[in-house]
């Protein structure tokens, strides 16, 4: 196959962008989106010139690490798959194809096509977790939960926060990400402690980030490569809102 | 204060603002268009008059009036602070517009909310203006006699400039003397550009409820697998077919009705 890229370059976050269109030939209808750029990479290098910057690492759909905008979709056209799973025969020869960085006021472009996503790590620790205690080891069956429950959980931990839900918002919304992460420890009785501290103090980090809010247009779901749902923004704004306006933090008056 | 402030002021706080003021709209709609079909009955707007002067007479719908003003303002102002937020959330735009499946009138809200403040802004200020400060509209009395239920319209001149509406009933014959809304109703609707623009309008409004009924309750956090095909169904048929046909139905009524009468 012979394919015209037009890609864009960009030096650093301080400096402007610009497309620059590059031809890939030969490339094997079985190769994955990143192996094509791997071979248009090897011969710019030949060339002496600049290799595209473009993130990737675990290559199996499972790291979250890989991104890239391709023709109008986070993760290319196909559904329920991510850039590295993306394969060539899904192209036609001759086609050109566009590749964009995430584009978000939060993910800052580190150097052409990729972004910095350290919003979303700032995201998570801003509660995303569970306190365990010291002591005994306690019986990973001990709680009963039902198994929907434990599914929808699971469903929800599959999110592998790559930011395909920011790219494809038209608000560059995060709330698909941030509910998921919600959600998987909110559904469970590990997660209840926790439950409406966890819910504010992530939205509030999310807010702090400069993500945009959530219009329920369902973009996000329809290109989320694991196909996390959109009932979980609804799951968030619930916790939420009950968090904020009904439950009580603190049950009197704290004088200091 | 400061922490219903601070909820007030967060991302889905403010979606929590626009899905209420929304939502409050929309059970507006359910009255105005149920209390403006009665311009369907052919009566020379005696009931239609009559109950627009309940609607401006009667305090607790005043009350409520004034909280809708209020509402429409709100979900304006926080539909463009959201919008100019949203933004700025993504400074450099795609080359490429996004294929994504989501649907047109939820891409589009900001722009359909546009559309329809233009449309409420002329609307109220042809109607609501004009019923409560135009000083040069008319007056009808209806005589109807109760024995037989006729009814005779004429023109009325009030004999005071502060003369707003009068009831009385002498020898077996109501006498109802108030505002000829229905004129004005009349007149405006015989304009064709008028009932171009309000069919238009109430196409926005079909979109602009086909997502957003259904979206505030996703706002509010209801959903529920039993419930909200439910809540669409309401929104698609209810909101988004039954209301504005039945609304657009009524200046193209008035301009056939005008049509009619110049033959």
């Amino acid at each position: 196959m012979n394919l015209t890229l037009k890609v864009w370059r960009q030096k650093n976050a301080q400096t402007a962008g610009k497309f620059v269109s590059y031809k890939a030939e030969n490339i094997s209808p079985d190769m994955s989106f990143l192996e094509m750029l791997d071979v248009v990479n090897e011969s710019l290098t030949h060339k002496g010139d600049e290799p595209i910057n473009f993130d990737h690492d675990c290559r199996e759909g499972i790291c979250g690490m890989c991104s890239l905008y391709i023709n109008g979709h986070p993760h290319g056209p196909k559904r329920g798959i991510t850039t590295c799973q993306l394969h060539m025969r899904t192209f036609h020869d001759g086609e050109t194809i566009t590749i964009e960085p995430w584009r978000a006021q939060a993910f800052p472009i580190v150097k052409d096509l990729a972004v910095d996503r350290s919003a979303f790590d700032r995201i998570q620790q801003a509660g995303g977790y569970v306190s365990v205690n010291t002591g005994g080891v306690p019986d990973g069956n001990a709680i009963p939960i039902p198994k929907v429950i434990a599914d929808e959980a699971f469903n929800s931990a599959t999110c592998i926060g790559c930011g395909a839900c920011v790219a494809a918002c038209k608000n560059a919304s995060a709330m698909l990400f941030v509910s998921a992460k919600i959600t998987q420890l909110g559904l469970l009785p590990q997660g209840q402690p926790e439950r409406y501290r966890r819910v504010q103090s992530m939205v509030a980090q999310m807010d702090e980030e400069g993500f945009g809010s959530c219009t329920n247009t369902g973009a996000c779901e329809a290109e989320c490569p694991k196909e996390i749902k959109l009932t979980n923004i609804a799951r968030m704004n619930n916790d939420y809102f009950s968090a904020k306006l009904f439950r009580e933090e603190e049950v009197h008056e704290q004088g200091h | 204060m400061s922490e219903f402030k601070q909820t007030l002021n967060s991302s889905l706080g403010k979606k929590l603002i626009m899905a209420l003021t929304g939502l409050f709209l929309c059970t507006f709609l359910i009255v105005h268009v149920g209390g403006n079909l009665l311009l369907f009955n052919n009566d020379n707007g005696f009931s239609f008059n009559v109950y627009a002067n309940f609607l401006t007479h009667f305090p607790p719908i005043e009350v409520i009036a004034y909280l809708l003003y209020l509402s429409i303002l709100v979900h304006a102002l926080y539909g463009l602070i959201l919008t100019v937020k949203n933004r700025k959330a993504r400074p450099v735009r795609y080359a490429v517009a996004a294929k994504s499946d989501a649907s047109w009138s939820s891409k589009n809200m900001g722009l359909l909310g546009s559309v329809l403040f233009l449309f409420i802004v002329i609307h109220m200020g042809d109607f609501w203006f004009r019923y409560h400060n135009d000083k040069t509209m008319g007056f009808k009395e209806y005589r109807t006699d109760l024995a037989t239920g006729e009814t005779k319209v004429s023109d009325y001149t009030p004999a005071n400039a502060e003369f707003s509406h009068s009831v009385s009933t002498e020898n077996n014959v109501e006498v109802v003397r108030v505002k000829d809304l229905h004129a004005r109703v009349a007149y405006s609707f015989s304009n064709i550009i008028y009932v171009i623009f309000y069919v238009i309008a109430m196409g926005a409004v079909a979109f602009h409820l086909l997502h957003g009924f259904q979206s505030a309750f996703r706002t509010l956090g209801w959903v529920h697998r039993k419930y909200t095909p439910v809540v669409y169904f309401i929104g698609t048929w209810l909101f988004a077919v039954i209301i504005p046909l039945l609304f657009a139905a009524m200046p193209v009524y008035y301009y056939y009705l005008s049509t009619q009468g110049a033959h």
